[in-house]
């Protein structure tokens, strides 16, 4: 999933300040797992926000509502109905939920009130950990199931590095060497030998080749 | 030290090499290299210079090379894949040759976040592994990465890095077999303190014929007093200094820790030379290249060889 954390307050708190009449926008899918931004989030940051205003004495109404997915054109377009209410979203999506439903809406600024972060997992409750690029080109099969380009500091294809040390990284002692997991895995399903081969070079251009990528599928078209 | 490509022929004539390190200075001045080279003049068969080493902005290795170079001193240009892409690795490769600049020694470098501009992007778009083996078809097929030809291949004599210390230690060996497989004519090691452990090294390296497929030089750096082995044993990742090396430095007074350092660096110098597959050594006296000179003076490595 995309996982993000709410920005400061103060910072949402400048950016809203030019508008009077605001939409708080959540968001169920990804963001709601990573108890960022979905429906009790966006219910909260909205009361904050109300309260907020209510101590400064400044007269601003502040209203929430939370879609299924702002990803997705057939949910954003929900909105048609009560947008004529605001003059401002405040986006609790992700950062493509924010820009799906600017480009829906286009009189009306939508804000983002999260920063979004990375593809990874659930690792414990209260705990996300980044796992995957979104290279376009998965090598999970070569490397044990685990991403030396997301995982390891240096995106090493033929690692580790000299910094390895008690199978952590020396970047950071919080997190495990990504090649150490690989070589260990590797060794339990005896496939060490994948790893005398030098890996060539990633081909970025399935990742940055020619701008944003797209997918097309003609089979799931009307 | 005038001729070209010293290092590789004092090597293939079966010389004990002997290289050493210069940091490039945090500013614009040439003559901190050129008051660096004079130290190293005749002391050594070729000089490394570090490319913004621990992710700290210096004046580039390439144009201190230049500076090498035009001193009569025999460089090694050190080049990390953390801030440069393949295009600019490619490039900076071919205009070291155009230079003159006839060694080169491939890194990953240390990562971003442990110098001075910790919000720079890390670049890291080849591995150290990919960048040698690029080198070596830039220089033996005349081809860059994707196989177009240039119009004259670059003579480069191609070194790379090995650590015994780091785990996992039954993998360092495949590491260092990878490098060598992908074109490294020579090796340089990280600092030896522990000497069992790097004799254990060697022993594997030489087990798996890797001994007669690269030149390997054992790294060493003169510590220059007890503080300076303590930081790097518990600060420095990758490093392993031994509890009875600190107490040697511990166990003299601070005026005489210098001299300590150098003996023990001295000793280990002895030492290596012993041990079979070992062709050289790699001084990296950090910011007290004035010491080099004196080490080999008294490790017996010169006056250095003559080469045609």
């Amino acid at each position: 999933m995309i996982t993000a954390e709410q920005k400061p307050i103060d910072e949402i708190r400048k950016m809203i300040a030019p508008y009077k009449r605001i939409l708080v926008l959540g968001c169920a899918s990804c963001v709601a797992e990573c108890a960022a931004g979905g429906e009790k989030e966006t219910a909260m940051l909205a009361s904050t926000l109300r309260m907020a205003a209510r101590m400064n004495q400044e007269d601003v109404v502040i209203q929430e509502k939370t879609l299924e997915r702002q990803c997705v054109k057939d949910f954003v377009i929900l909105l048609d109905d009560i947008l004529d209410n605001y003059d401002a979203i405040l986006s609790l999506g992700c950062g493509a939920g924010v820009q799906a439903v600017a480009d829906m809406y286009e009189d009306i600024p939508v804000i983002p009130a999260l920063n979004t972060e990375f593809i990874g997992e659930t690792k414990d409750q209260g705990l996300w950990v980044e796992n995957c690029l979104g290279c376009g080109d998965c090598m999970l099969y070569y490397f044990g199931g685990v991403c030396p380009l997301a995982r390891c500091s240096k995106h090493l294809l033929n690692g580790p590095c000299g910094g390895s040390k008690d199978g952590r990284c020396e970047v950071n002692p919080d997190i495990p060497c990504a090649w150490q997991l690989i070589i260990d895995r590797l060794s339990r399903f005896n496939a060490l030998d994948r790893l005398e081969e030098i890996y060539p070079p990633k081909d970025w251009s399935k990742k940055q080749g020619k701008g944003p990528r797209k997918i097309i599928r003609e089979d799931q078209q009307k | 030290m005038n001729s070209s490509h010293s290092l590789k022929q004092i090597l293939g004539q079966g010389h004990f090499a002997v290289t050493a390190e210069c940091g490039p200075p945090k500013g614009a001045d040439p003559e901190i290299i050129l008051k660096k080279a004079e130290y190293l003049k005749d002391k050594v068969d070729a000089i490394n210079v570090t490319d913004n080493q621990t992710a700290i902005v210096r004046m580039s290795s390439l144009a201190a090379c230049a500076l090498l170079k035009s001193a009569g001193l025999e460089p090694v240009l050190q080049m990390v894949v953390r801030d440069r892409n393949r295009i600019a690795l490619q490039s900076d490769i071919l205009g070291a040759a155009a230079l003159g600049i006839q060694n080169v020694l491939c890194l990953s470098g240390d990562h971003q976040s442990f110098g001075n501009q910790p919000q720079a992007v890390g670049v890291f778009d080849l591995d150290s592994i990919q960048f040698i083996q690029t080198v070596k078809a830039m220089r033996d097929e005349g081809v860059i990465l994707g196989g177009e030809s240039l119009s004259k291949a670059p003579d480069i004599f191609i070194g790379a890095a090995a650590n015994p210390f780091a785990d996992p230690l039954s993998f360092r060996v495949t590491r260092l077999a990878k490098k060598v497989k992908a074109g490294a004519d020579f090796i340089q090691t990280q600092c030896i303190y522990n000497l069992d452990r790097f004799r254990s090294w060697m022993k594997q390296v030489a087990d798996r014929g890797l001994a007669e497929q690269t030149y390997i030089l054992g790294g060493v750096t003169p510590l220059k007093s007890a503080g300076m082995a303590k930081y790097m044993k518990n600060r420095v990742a990758g490093m392993d200094v031994p509890d009875e090396i600190i107490k040697r430095m511990e166990g003299v007074p601070k005026d005489k820790q210098r001299e300590e350092g150098i003996r023990i660096c001295v000793e280990t110098i002895e030492q290596l030379k012993e041990i079979p597959g070992v062709k050289g050594v790699h001084i990296m006296a950090i910011e007290w290249e004035e010491a080099v000179g004196e080490i080999a003076e008294r490790a017996g490595l010169l006056p250095r060889p003559a080469v045609e």
